[in-house]
């Protein structure tokens, strides 16, 4: 199942199965032309996937076959220790954690989970954390800092859940503690956002000292329907929403939010998830080797306490 | 001049009813205005309280005469160049200043609670829903890092609808630094009170306003994370009465007290004195 805007690419994809087809007559000499098309095929990927609107990046961030935390565990780990629950409540299957080694690293990592089928997406509550998520995720940080560990977190969520038992078990709470947690943890912590940021639910995990993104990411203060339908009066616009929003890897880098963005295969993470997966490897690794720890809480604080610094000299409104 | 003529300078200017009366916008009962401005906006009849401005509430809770803002001249930043269907969000913050005479959705500075040094900051909701710009988040940050340089016991009165959506990213990215700011002060043993009042919800809920060493709430305020709409249309049902209030927080755990507003002084200022600076 493909995207709308892949389209071109089907047809080209469907052309070449006929010749491919054909080609299996003996008599027939179509190899050129499907060499050709093959060729075009790829150029044209190529094309579309470096010239993606806002709202285009929003499909390919939510793709229901984008590599999920679990895959990028198993492709970027050689061992993974799962560690269940929050202590309080439950055992949320949105935020997974737990040890994990990558090459010479120990770490602990944390991360939303999404599901690639209905069952596994009913399962993780398709990556929507109720607050004993987070409150997992805190645990699990402050283990890191304990077993002076680092903390790499996997950001991949619509939002936080938004429903009765969340509100009631203080979905506001948790996320506002792990903030207060973040913000004074001393051991460093690297995020990767690999989907979707989906607002207070994303940075609930997501108050990295380096922030990596994915090249067809997203990251909102609030889903482009949300926005649209307030702001625009009309779900609709979710488009245009996306576009002021400015919520793709390019806009957040110029923004000072992210600090580097991971290349994505060229049709997306979807089409290739081990080469997307390997990438993500060697940008945590690099980063994990040159990242110290000296002060580590107070600079965090002072990275963030810089994001949307008012500048006098600016043009006032 | 005959004496059944009226006199017409002498006449009473007329007073119109709007000027006497207030109707409280919960139970609808008129309240005599003076009543209502001596009550602090509690409807006298129903106990309803009606949101006050980010000065009134400092009138309200600073001794008089005693109240020092600062960083007063910090405004709104267009980020990200933010146009909707309405207008420029450029427009839409010029509009705010003139309807409220403020820069911004809070007000920060510092003065005495019956004698006792304190820093605050008072978000108000009528600029732009109390929304939390990145000037609201500079100014709270910035009052957090003024409590901590002196010493002084921190109070932070929420009013706010969350995220301001116009300056996207970076709107999200003021919740992490506030809470950056309560996190030295809890650090440094400096006393953070939260004061969460009608509405407190989104990403001001979630960040500084739920992590207060005390949090406190008016009666009836709507507190919670998502908004009712939101959670309505994910679930597919009806939400149970008085979801998401003052007194469902305080029975569920997330606060301590619900706090009248003509007690809220007084309870502020007997709680601090337990702090041994």
């Amino acid at each position: 199942m493909g995207l709308d805007f892949e389209k071109p690419l089907e047809e080209l994809e469907a052309r070449i199965a006929e010749l491919t087809r054909l080609n299996a007559d003996p008599n027939a000499h179509y190899d050129d032309e499907i060499a050709r098309l093959k060729k075009e095929w790829s150029e044209l990927r190529r094309q579309i996937y470096s010239n993606l609107t806002a709202w285009q990046t929003v499909q390919v961030a939510r793709h229901p076959q984008r590599p999920t935390i679990r895959d990028y565990i198993k492709g970027i780990f050689s061992e993974f220790i799962e560690l269940h629950g929050d202590r309080c409540f439950g055992d949320d299957q949105s935020i997974i954690g737990g040890f994990a080694t990558l090459e010479k690293h120990r770490v602990v990592v944390v991360g939303h989970q999404k599901g690639k089928t209905t069952e596994e997406n009913i399962k993780a509550n398709f990556g929507m954390a109720n607050p004993e998520g987070y409150r997992k995720a805190m645990r699990l940080m402050k283990l890191a800092e304990k077993y002076g560990l680092p903390v790499l977190s996997f950001v991949d969520t619509p939002g936080a859940y938004p429903g009765i038992d969340a509100e009631a078990r203080g979905q506001a709470e948790a996320i506002a503690r792990n903030l207060t947690v973040m913000s004074d943890l001393e051991t460093p912590i690297i995020t990767v956002i690999t989907g979707e940021g989906g607002s207070g639910g994303a940075i609930g995990i997501g108050m990295g000292d380096v922030v990596l993104m994915l090249s067809h990411a997203v990251y909102s203060v609030i889903s482009p329907e949300g926005c649209a339908s307030i702001l625009w009066r009309d779900g609709a616009k979710a488009p245009e929403a996306a576009e002021a929003l400015k919520i793709t890897a390019p806009c957040l880098l110029k923004l000072g939010v992210i600090d580097e963005i991971i290349e994505e295969p060229p049709g997306g993470a979807h089409s290739d998830p081990d080469a997307a997966i390997a990438a993500v490897k060697r940008a945590l690794l690099r980063h994990l080797k040159r990242i110290s720890r000296r002060k580590i809480a107070a600079r965090r604080c002072e990275k963030y306490a810089a994001i949307g610094r008012f500048v006098k000299k600016q043009k006032a409104i | 001049m005959g004496w059944f003529r009226k006199n017409k300078q002498a006449a009473p200017p007329p007073v119109s009813k709007e000027e006497l009366w207030v109707v409280c916008s919960s139970c609808t009962a008129h309240i005599f205005k003076e009543e209502w401005e001596s009550s602090g906006k509690v409807c006298p009849k129903c106990g309803h309280h009606e949101r006050l401005t980010a000065w009134e509430r400092i009138n309200m809770l600073i001794d008089p005469g005693t109240f020092r803002e600062i960083n007063s001249g910090i405004t709104v930043t267009d980020h990200l160049k933010f146009v909707d269907a309405k207008g420029s969000y450029v427009e839409k913050a010029k509009e705010a200043r003139e309807k409220t005479g403020l820069l911004e959705a809070v007000v920060t500075g510092y003065g005495r609670l019956h004698g006792m040094a304190v820093a605050m900051a008072v978000m108000d909701f009528r600029f732009l829903g109390g929304s939390l710009g990145s000037g609201t988040g500079e100014k709270i940050y910035l009052a957090s890092c003024y409590a901590l340089r002196h010493r002084l016991p921190f109070i932070i009165v929420s009013a706010s609808g969350g995220a301001r959506m116009h300056e996207g990213i970076i709107s999200l990215m003021q919740m992490p630094k506030t809470c950056a700011g309560i996190a030295k002060l809890h650090k440094a043993r400096i006393p953070y009170i939260s004061v969460l009042t009608d509405p407190t919800t989104g990403g001001v809920s979630a960040s500084f306003a739920m992590v207060g060493d005390i949090n406190i709430a008016e009666p009836g305020a709507l507190i919670g994370f998502a908004g009712k709409r939101v959670i309505e249309q994910t679930i597919k049902q009806e939400l149970p009465p008085g979801f998401q209030t003052a007194e469902y927080l305080l029975e569920h755990g997330f606060i301590d007290a619900i706090v009248p507003r003509k007690e809220m002084k007084d309870f502020l200022s007997r709680t601090l004195k337990y702090w041994k600076p």
